[in-house]
């Protein structure tokens, strides 16, 4: 089965926000090797982290022409702010994964999606 | 002999189903080879005879149907494991005992990925054979809203790979809590009144208790849900509810209070205390008279530091109230936290009643009135209410 891991940033604190420089030195290091240690695992194809929700576009098509608007779309709590995919037996070894991604812990949740096969 | 057919199969259902998903791999798949199977034996048995193994027969036959539809639809065959099977012979049903696969579906009915409501439907469904309307009108709820549960619940096991296996070690005490919980959720669902979802429940609570042999909580579940159930004609008179302590023990089922006891001593000596087997314990000590009441209140102690629950401290409160007096219990009472729960109240009347403190003891009962919804509970502190007497 292969899934893709959804992460919801929720109030997890990224390098980019001013939260993170209050955070301890040691779960800051803990934070960049559990995303190493994620991106090592077998299976595990990493994914890119996306720019805030406040950067978005959104594009749709209507009567043939294309109608562009400024996002956000989502509220920031609910915004997905990266992704992974994984290859793996089954669902308990997916949720296993998505328990040790650091946003699963400090205020933001995973999403696991089974991708469609055909 | 058509009854006894029908008990025979509803014992069997369970296991059938269950050897079939594990060599099919697919629910749907195995329901309909089942359901074949079980229409086969309708006929033959009658007319040939039983065979010396039911089981395995059943198993045996539907696994030949399904292989037989399988051939005519490749598309669904290269859906599922039985590429790898070597072809089965037409008609030959194997003598040998198949591996009970139970527990394998007992763990993927009740997996965290399903909603509870769906993770009970699919229990009460593969495990017990309840057909989708007998399961909707358990849960109040129309026949095509249930077996839409069911489809959506057996769709999202398939597409999101939910595995059929018993957990392994890391992730069995968890598991094991939440298959626990469904079966107690079924019990109390079927305690408040519908009883054949009780005995349902109990009959799943045997079927663990035998497949997890080692495990405490099993026992103590399945002890829990005897000692209540033994009560159950004793409970209600009248359609008005009977306190423990006004019951008329004639009406308790003393095999089913046995069962229950032996149930317990068997979680008890594997050590356990966990929430179960001293919910268990309680019960059995309740089923004793006179009752020993500074156990029972050790007892609620230990069960409210596992639960944290202010509700079990209410009923410790009842206990110390009986064993030290009913200001010790109010005590407990008051620094309980729980005013939207109308026990709470209706207990705080009680022991104020007791205490003499007959106006407060009125505006507590009238407190748990308001949030009461059964109508017996409403009669029973009506009755009491009027034993105070007009305010004066």
């Amino acid at each position: 089965m292969k899934y893709m891991l959804l992460i919801h940033q929720g109030d997890t604190p990224t390098p980019r926000d001013p939260e993170w420089e209050g955070l301890p030195e040691e779960e800051k290091q803990a934070v960049y090797a559990d995303y190493k240690a994620l991106n090592e695992t077998p299976g595990v194809s990493p994914g890119l982290q996306l720019q805030p929700p406040e950067t978005a576009t959104v594009v749709r098509v209507e009567s043939g022409s294309t109608l562009t608007t400024d996002g956000p779309f989502a509220e920031v709590k609910e915004a997905i702010g990266g992704y992974l995919l994984f290859e793996a037996d089954d669902l308990d070894a997916a949720i296993e994964l998505a328990a040790r991604i650091p946003a699963a812990r400090m205020g933001g949740a995973i999403e696991v999606r089974p991708i469609a096969e055909w | 002999m058509v009854a006894i057919l029908e008990q025979a199969f509803r014992d069997r259902w369970g296991y059938v189903l269950a050897a079939l998903i594990g060599f099919l791999g697919d629910f749907d798949l195995a329901e309909e080879a089942a359901q074949e199977a079980f229409a086969i034996a309708a006929e033959r048995w009658p007319r040939d005879g039983a065979p010396a193994n039911p089981g395995a027969w059943l198993v045996a036959t539907g696994r030949n149907r399904a292989i037989d539809r399988i051939r005519r639809n490749r598309t669904l065959a290269e859906k599922t494991r039985l590429l790898e099977v070597p072809e089965a012979a037409e008609d030959t049903v194997e003598t040998t005992t198949f591996p009970d696969e139970r527990l394998e579906l007992i763990f993927t009915c009740c997996h965290p990925a399903l909603a509870v409501d769906a993770q009970v439907a699919l229990t009460l469904r593969t495990l017990g054979g309840l057909a989708t309307a007998e399961i909707a009108r358990a849960f109040l709820v129309p026949e095509a809203t249930m077996a839409q549960r069911l489809v959506r619940a057996k769709r999202k096991i398939r597409a999101a790979g939910i595995p059929f296996r018993v957990p392994p070690g890391h992730l069995l005490p968890d598991r094991l809590t939440a298959v626990l919980a469904v079966v107690y959720l079924i019990f109390n669902e079927g305690y408040g009144g519908r009883g054949e979802l009780a005995a349902e429940a109990i009959r799943l609570g045997r079927a663990l208790a035998e497949l997890m042999p080692d495990e405490p909580e099993v026992h103590g579940l399945l002890a829990l849900m005897l000692l209540h159930d033994a009560r159950r004609e004793a409970r209600r008179h009248d359609g008005d509810l009977v306190l423990l302590a006004d019951q008329d023990r004639s009406l308790w089922d003393a095999g089913q209070i046995a069962a229950g006891r032996e149930a317990l001593d068997r979680g008890l000596a594997l050590r356990g205390r966990g929430p179960y087997v001293l919910q268990a314990a309680i019960a059995g000590l309740h089923a004793v008279e006179p009752r020993d009441w500074p156990q029972i209140a050790a007892l609620y102690g230990e069960l409210a530091r596992v639960t944290r629950s202010p509700v079990v401290e209410l009923n410790r409160a009842v206990a110390v109230a009986e064993a030290d007096g009913p200001e010790a219990g109010l005590r407990i009472v008051e620094g309980l936290d729980l005013d939207g729960y109308r026990y709470l109240h209706s207990t705080r009347g009680e022991l104020l009643r007791r205490l003499g403190r007959t106006g407060e003891a009125r505006a507590a009962y009238r407190r748990a009135l308001e949030l009461v919804h059964d109508d017996a509970e409403r009669r029973l502190i009506e009755r009491r209410l009027a034993e105070l007497g007009a305010p004066s």
